[in-house]
Order: C-alpha cells, then sequence, then structure tokens
C-alpha cells in the first residue's frame, strides 16, 4: 500500500471513535495489512506536522459538568486586538478566542466560548476579563437551541499531505 | 457530576490531555493509575454511554490542513428558524449551529477546502433559504483548546 494511502486511512479511522478494547489498532492493521507499529508512526507523523493538534477524549462539555456556556463578543479598541486576545486566551474557561472580521453592525471583534460549571463562574470570567482588558462593550450570545454539534469530517479521499510524499 | 468518582475524573484528564500513543493505551493508563486494564476499558466505555466522552481520537487542525473555515450569523424570522437551521444543518461542513439571544439569532460554522467553496455554499444557501448571513472570517486565531479540567474543581 503507498504510504500516503495508509496515512489516509490512518486519519480516517482516527477521526471516528478508537474502541475501548485491549488492541484498539489490531483489526484496523489487519484490514490495511500493516503492523499496528505502522498505524502508530503515522499517529507520531501527523502530530508532529501539526495537522492532528491534539490526540485523545473528545467530551460533551454539558454532561461533563460545564453548563453555563455562552459565546462572548468583545468590542475593543481598533489597534488592540492582538493583546486583548492573546489576554483573553489566557482565562482557563475560555476555551476558544478569536478575532474576526465583522460588519459595521456588530462591531464586537473578539470572540470567546466561556465555559463554566455555573453562572457565577460564568460572571467572575466575564468581570475579570472586563476588568483588566479595555473592552468598549461586549454582547453575551448565549444559546438557545442547539440545531447542530458534530466534530468535523474531512474527507481525504484525493488528498494528501503537503511534503509527505518525501517524508514518509 | 456527583456520579463521577475520583478515578473517573483523573481518568477523563489523563484521556483529553496525555492519550497514549500506543497499541495498548488503556494497558498503559492503567499502570499510570494503578488499576487494571479491564477496570479502564469498563470505565471508558461506561463515560461513553453515558455521553460523557464524545469519542476518542484524532482532533484535525482545519487550517493545517489547508481548509478555510467561518462563523456565519443570520437574522431568521422565529417562525422561520427550523426551516432555515434544517437547511443550515443539512451541511456536512456545518459543526455548530445554534439560535441564540440577539437580533442575530442563528449562529453557525462552515469548514470547506477553500474560502471559495466556503463563498460558493453560502451563496446557494442565501439563495435556498432566503436568509441574508453575514460571514465572519477569522482574522487571528488566540486559542483553540475544547479540554475540561475534570479533577481540579478549585482550579476553575
Amino acid at each position: 500500500m503507498a504510504d500516503s494511502t495508509l496515512i489516509t486511512k490512518v486519519i480516517d479511522f482516527l477521526q471516528g471513535d478508537i474502541p475501548a478494547v485491549h488492541r484498539p489498532y489490531a483489526s484496523l492493521a489487519g484490514q490495511l495489512g500493516c503492523s499496528e507499529a505502522d498505524i502508530l508512526e503515522v499517529i507520531h507523523k501527523i502530530k508532529a506536522q501539526g495537522i492532528m493538534r491534539r490526540f485523545g477524549a473528545v467530551l460533551r462539555h454539558q454532561q461533563a459538568g460545564f453548563v453555563n456556556n455562552a459565546m462572548v463578543a468583545w468590542q475593543v479598541p481598533v489597534g488592540r486586538e492582538d493583546e486583548s486576545g492573546v489576554q483573553m486566551a489566557s482565562y482557563p474557561q475560555v476555551s476558544h478566542c478569536y478575532w474576526r472580521k465583522v460588519p459595521e453592525d456588530f462591531p464586537y471583534q473578539l470572540f470567546t466560548m466561556i465555559h463554566a460549571r455555573n453562572e457565577e463562574e460564568l460572571q467572575q470570567v466575564l468581570n475579570a476579563i472586563a476588568a483588566a482588558i479595555e473592552i468598549i462593550d461586549f454582547k453575551v450570545l448565549r444559546s438557545i437551541r442547539e440545531f447542530k454539534k458534530v466534530s468535523m469530517r474531512y474527507q481525504l479521499e484525493d488528498w494528501l499531505l503537503p511534503s509527505s510524499k518525501e517524508e514518509v | 457530576m456527583s456520579n463521577l468518582d475520583r478515578i473517573d475524573r483523573v481518568l477523563l484528564d489523563c484521556l483529553q490531555n496525555s492519550f497514549p500513543i500506543s497499541a495498548t493505551p488503556y494497558r498503559d493508563l492503567a499502570e499510570q493509575l494503578g488499576i487494571t486494564e479491564d477496570e479502564v476499558i469498563a470505565r471508558v466505555e461506561a463515560l461513553k454511554q453515558k455521553g460523557i466522552i464524545r469519542r476518542i481520537g484524532a482532533v484535525l487542525d482545519a487550517r493545517a490542513m489547508g481548509y478555510y473555515s467561518t462563523l456565519v450569523a443570520c437574522r431568521v424570522e422565529t417562525g422561520d428558524l427550523e426551516r432555515v437551521a434544517a437547511a443550515v444543518g443539512a451541511l456536512a461542513g456545518v459543526t455548530h449551529n445554534y439560535q441564540r439571544d440577539h437580533e442575530y439569532n442563528l449562529w453557525f460554522t462552515l469548514t470547506a477546502p477553500s474560502a471559495e467553496a466556503v463563498n460558493r455554499l453560502l451563496q446557494q444557501l442565501q439563495q435556498q433559504t432566503g436568509a441574508t448571513m453575514v460571514s465572519m472570517p477569522a482574522v487571528s486565531l488566540y486559542k483553540i483548546d475544547a479540554r475540561f479540567e475534570m479533577s481540579d474543581d478549585s482550579g476553575r
């Protein structure tokens, strides 16, 4: 099997759920006609290349006890986005922090996802950020209804890792 | 979560932060935690059954893979929300789709192999639904780390 095919098949497998069994890669290795060590090598490789940014369990935060979650959009002075974004990112309750291109009728350039165990903790984080960073205004965009929440499945049929051909 | 004991909590942190790249990851975790491999497997299975673990696997980096993603905000008449949300959610590249408490009341993320593909999909969606959609692509990313500290209640 070509290396790129092996990588594609392993990535496809890893985008699903690794089973809770003694040898979770044994049946995949059997199907692909390779060894478990070959599969582990691919995992190390995509991690080193940064294609995989994390390996392990993905939790459902509501079920895990983080029930007060909000997307918060912050308006900061133009030119202060970077330093403000870096500072917001340092809070452990902030899981995501982006500077986004926003329309005129929504001038809140920085977006954070905040996860807290209760309303009090959520308010504490909001207050701490508002106290530490110069904020013009902010909007707490609470979710009223979840229509969809899934992990992205990348389709890799015709896809080769950039620069993987020479290195594998 | 009252029904999680101390071992479950430490296990959840290990599974999130340091899932071993090994042919026998659950045996490795068992040695770390001082319990049997069968117990680790039973606990992981139970945590999946309870819905606490969505899955164990790779979280891929959209940017490193050359993908483009954006956050999209829409203003939709309340009575029309379900129809528009269903059309949005039907796209494979939409991973998060929420009604939110604002005039922009429907927010979703869209990921596709290129900026062109994302814009084309958005155009099609707008034509199909009649809703106005505003794309807010990232200028900079400061953090993306959806891990949840489970064993240290005081730390958060």
